[in-house]
C-alpha cells in the first residue's frame, strides 16, 4: 500500500496548489473511490503515459464532460449492485467547471447522482497560459483580461457558482481552501457521508499563472481567506456555516502576486477589490464577532 | 416470432433483449420513440437497466462512455444535429476502446433545419472510430443491433458499433418483423465481461494524456483493428443464422449481380427501391443489378472490388455530401479501382433523397438513364423551378 493515494513522482510546478488540495481530497476518499477527472492541469501533470500518479482506479474523457461521465460511472455501479461501498469523485478545474462545464455539472446535480463534484479553483485556465475563466477575480491581470490604458484586468467578479450549485437543492456545498488542510479533509469525509450530489470548490493558488513565489503558496491561499476574498462557507442541507475571520485588509492578499501588481498603487481600484471583500464578509456574516 | 411493428419499438425491443445496464440518451434533437419505449419498460421492469436522463447528446454520449468504462453493457441513440453534439465524445469512445453500441435514425443536418431522413450526419463522422452499419428494412435494423453488440464487445475488437436506420422510412415505418425469443438472443450475445474497467480492486488509468511518443501508435492499433472487423463480421452474420436462420453477408450483398452490366451502389432503405426499380427493368431486358453497402466502416473495398469488377457501368447513389468534393460514397467506390486491372468503365455519382425527399422507383429509373453520361454528383429530382429566385 503505497502512502498516499496521490503519489508523488507528477510534473506539476512547484508550489502547485492543486496538486497539494488533490492528494488531501484522494487520500482524505480512501481506496474505494473512483475518479473522474476533466481535462486540465490535474490530468496533464498526474498522468502522462505510460506513468500515473493516481492508485485509485481513474478516468478522463474530455475538458467539459466529468460530471456526466461520472454520472455513468455511478449509473453502472447502482446497476452492478456496488455503488454503496464505492466512491465517485468527479474533479476539474475552474474553467472545466464553471465555463464549458457548467451543463453537465448542472445536469449532474439536478439529477441527483450520488457523486462528490470537486473544483479546483485557481482562478483561471492556467494548463493553457493563463486565459481569464469565470472564476478569474476582479482585476486580475490575465493572457485575456489583460491590463492596458483601457483595462484594469478581468473586469467581472467571480461567478458565485457555489451558489449556483446551491440553487439546485443538493444536500451539500463547500467551499474550501489549500491553507486550510485540515478543513478540505473534514469536508470531503462530510461530503462523502451523505448521499446524493455535492459540490465542493478549493482555492488553490497557482505560483506561475497568479506569479509568486512557489514557498508562498499556503500564506496567500491563508491570505485570501482572511481578507474575505475567499470565504470558507459550508452549506448542508442548506444550512450554512462560514469560517470566521478578523478581516485583513485586502491590499496583503494582492501584494503576494503579480497579477494584482498594477492595484498596488492605484488607491481607486484598490477600494473597488475591497469592495468586494466587505461584501463578502457582510453577505456569510464573516466578521469574528 | 412475427410482428407488425413500427421500426423504432421494433430496436427498442431487441436493445431490451439484448440487456444493457444502463442506457443514456437526450430525447430532443431529433431523437426516435427509441429510447422512450426503453424508459417506460424500465418503468415497468421488463428492463433491469438504469436509465439517465440527460440534459444534452454530449453528456448522453459521455454518460455511456462512463458506464462502459465502469464494465457495464451500455446504450444509447440520437441522430442528426444529436450526433454531432456527441461528436467529439464519439472520437474520445472509440479512442479508449469502449464495446458501446448506438443507433443512428439517420437524418439531415441543418441548415435549413429540416428533421427528415438522409444520411449526411452518419457519413459527416465515418473518421470518428466507430464502425458504421446500415440498415435495409426493420428486421435487419434489429439484426444488426445484435451482431453489433457481438462484434464490439469481442476482446478482438473492442470498437463501439453505430447501427445506422433511416430517420422516419425505418424509425417510424411499420413493417413486419420476426422478433427473435429472449432464449436465442441469449445463445448468440452472452453476457457482458470486460477486458478493462474502473475496479477499485485493480485501480488504473483510463485516458492517460499520451504524448508525440505515444499517441501514433493507439490510432494505428484502430486502424488495425478495423482490418480485423472486415475479417469478423462476415463470421458473427454467420453465426448468427446458424441461431435465427437469416442470411446477411456482414459487409456487402449484391442483388442481381451475377450477369449485370450496370449496377448501382447504396446503402440503407433506398436499397429496397433500388431492388424494386431493378425488378421493374429486368422485366424490360435490362441487365441491372444493386450492390448493397452494409458496412460503410471499415469500407470493405476488397469485397467491393469482387463483387463489382466485372461490371461494365457503376451508379452510386449517396444520400449525402461532401460539400465541394465528390459525392462521399462515389469518391470511396472509385478508390477501390484505382491501379487495378479489373473494374467499371465508368462509375457514374448520384444525389438522392437528401433532407427527406422521397425516393421513387422512377428516381432510379432518372438515374438509371444517365448511367455513363454523367460521371460527378448529378442531382435527382432537384427542382430547377426553385433554383430560379430573383436577388434582384
Amino acid at each position: 500500500m503505497p502512502e498516499h493515494l496521490f503519489t508523488s513522482g507528477h510534473t506539476a510546478c512547484s508550489g502547485c496548489g492543486q496538486s497539494l488540495a488533490a492528494r488531501l481530497v484522494i487520500d482524505t476518499a480512501g481506496p474505494n473511490t473512483i475518479v473522474v477527472n476533466n481535462t486540465g492541469c490535474l490530468e496533464v501533470f498526474s498522468t502522462k503515459y505510460p506513468e500515473s500518479a493516481w492508485q485509485v482506479p481513474w478516468v478522463h474523457s474530455l475538458f467539459e464532460n466529468a460530471a456526466a461521465v461520472a454520472s455513468g460511472v455511478e449509473a453502472a455501479l447502482k446497476y452492478l449492485g456496488t455503488k454503496d461501498t464505492i466512491n465517485i469523485i468527479a474533479q476539474a478545474g475552474d474553467g472545466g467547471t464553471a465555463d464549458i462545464g457548467l451543463q453537465a455539472l448542472s445536469g449532474m446535480l439536478e439529477r441527483g447522482h450520488d457523486i462528490l463534484y470537486v473544483c479546483y479553483d485557481n482562478e483561471a485556465y492556467m494548463n493553457t497560459g493563463v486565459q481569464r475563466s469565470g472564476l478569474t477575480p476582479f482585476d486580475a491581470n490575465t493572457t485575456t483580461s489583460p491590463i492596458g490604458n483601457n483595462s484594469k484586468g478581468n473586469p467581472r467578479p467571480k461567478k458565485p457558482l457555489p451558489e449556483i450549485a446551491l440553487a439546485h437543492g443538493i444536500p451539500y456545498v463547500a467551499t474550501a481552501s489549500v491553507g486550510f488542510p485540515q478543513d478540505i479533509q473534514r469536508k470531503v469525509k462530510k461530503a462523502l457521508s451523505i448521499k446524493g450530489p455535492k459540490y465542493m470548490q478549493i482555492h488553490v493558488p497557482c505560483p506561475l499563472g497568479w506569479r509568486h513565489e512557489p514557498q508562498l503558496t499556503y500564506a496567500i491561499a491563508k491570505l485570501a481567506v482572511e481578507t474575505g476574498l475567499y470565504p470558507l462557507v459550508e452549506f448542508e442541507n442548506g444550512v450554512k456555516s462560514a469560517r470566521q475571520i478578523k478581516p485583513k485588509p485586502v491590499e496583503e492578499y494582492l501584494k503576494t502576486q503579480a497579477r494584482f501588481k498594477h492595484l498596488i498603487n492605484n488607491p481607486e481600484e484598490l477600494k473597488r477589490v475591497q469592495a468586494v471583500a466587505d461584501s463578502n464578509i457582510e453577505r456569510y456574516n464573516l466578521k469574528l464577532q | 416470432m412475427k410482428e407488425f411493428q413500427e421500426g423504432s419499438l421494433a430496436v427498442a425491443e431487441i436493445v431490451r433483449m439484448c440487456k444493457p445496464g444502463v442506457v443514456s440518451a437526450y430525447p430532443i434533437t431529433p431523437q426516435t420513440h427509441i429510447v422512450e419505449e426503453l424508459a417506460q419498460m424500465v418503468a415497468n421492469g421488463d428492463l433491469k437497466a438504469q436509465c439517465i436522463n440527460v440534459e444534452s447528446e454530449h453528456s448522453a454520449a459521455s454518460a455511456v462512455f462512463g458506464a462502459s468504462a465502469a464494465g457495464v453493457r451500455s446504450y444509447t441513440a440520437t441522430s442528426s444535429q444529436g450526433l454531432f453534439y456527441m461528436a467529439e465524445v464519439l472520437f474520445n469512445i472509440a479512442g479508449v476502446r469502449l464495446p458501446i453500441v448506438m443507433t443512428c435514425a439517420n437524418r439531415a443536418i441543418s441548415a435549413p433545419i429540416n428533421i427528415w431522413n438522409d444520411q449526411q450526419d452518419a457519413v459527416s463522422l465515418r473518421d470518428c472510430g466507430w464502425v458504421q452499419v446500415y440498415a435495409e428494412d426493420v428486421q435487419e435494423a434489429v439484426d444488426l443491433h445484435m451482431i453489433a453488440y457481438r462484434l464490439a464487445e469481442d476482446k478482438n475488437i473492442m470498437l463501439p458499433v453505430m447501427v445506422n436506420m433511416d430517420g422516419f422510412v425505418l424509425t417510424h415505418g411499420i413493417e413486419t418483423v420476426d422478433m427473435p425469443s429472449q432464449e436465442q438472443v441469449d445463445k448468440y450475445l452472452p453476457s457482458y465481461t470486460p477486458l478493462y474497467k474502473l475496479d477499485i480492486k485493480n485501480p488504473m488509468t483510463i485516458g492517460p494524456l499520451v504524448d508525440p511518443d505515444y499517441y501514433m501508435e493507439t490510432r494505428y492499433a484502430i486502424q488495425e483493428t478495423h482490418k480485423s472487423v472486415l475479417g469478423m463480421l462476415p463470421k458473427l452474420t454467420e453465426e448468427f443464422s446458424k441461431v435465427f436462420g437469416r442470411t446477411y453477408n456482414g459487409l456487402v450483398e449484391g442483388y442481381r449481380l451475377d450477369d449485370a452490366e450496370k449496377a448501382f451502389v447504396a446503402m440503407g432503405s433506398v436499397c429496397g427501391t433500388t431492388k424494386e426499380a431493378i425488378d421493374s427493368m429486368r422485366k424490360k431486358g435490362k441487365k441491372v443489378g444493386l450492390l448493397k453497402i452494409s458496412c460503410y466502416r471499415p469500407f470493405p473495398h476488397q469485397a467491393i472490388y469482387e463483387a463489382l469488377k466485372n461490371v461494365k457501368k457503376v451508379a452510386v447513389l449517396d444520400r449525402a455530401l461532401s460539400l465541394g468534393s465528390y459525392a462521399p460514397l462515389a469518391s470511396e467506390i472509385k478508390s477501390v479501382f484505382f491501379g487495378k486491372k479489373k473494374g467499371p468503365q465508368t462509375i457514374s455519382s448520384f444525389i438522392v433523397g437528401l433532407g427527406g425527399r422521397d425516393i421513387t422507383v422512377h428516381s432510379i429509373e432518372e438515374a438509371y438513364k444517365l448511367i455513363g453520361k454523367k460521371e460527378t454528383c448529378e442531382f435527382i429530382d432537384l427542382k430547377p423551378e426553385l433554383l430560379k429566385e430573383n436577388y434582384a
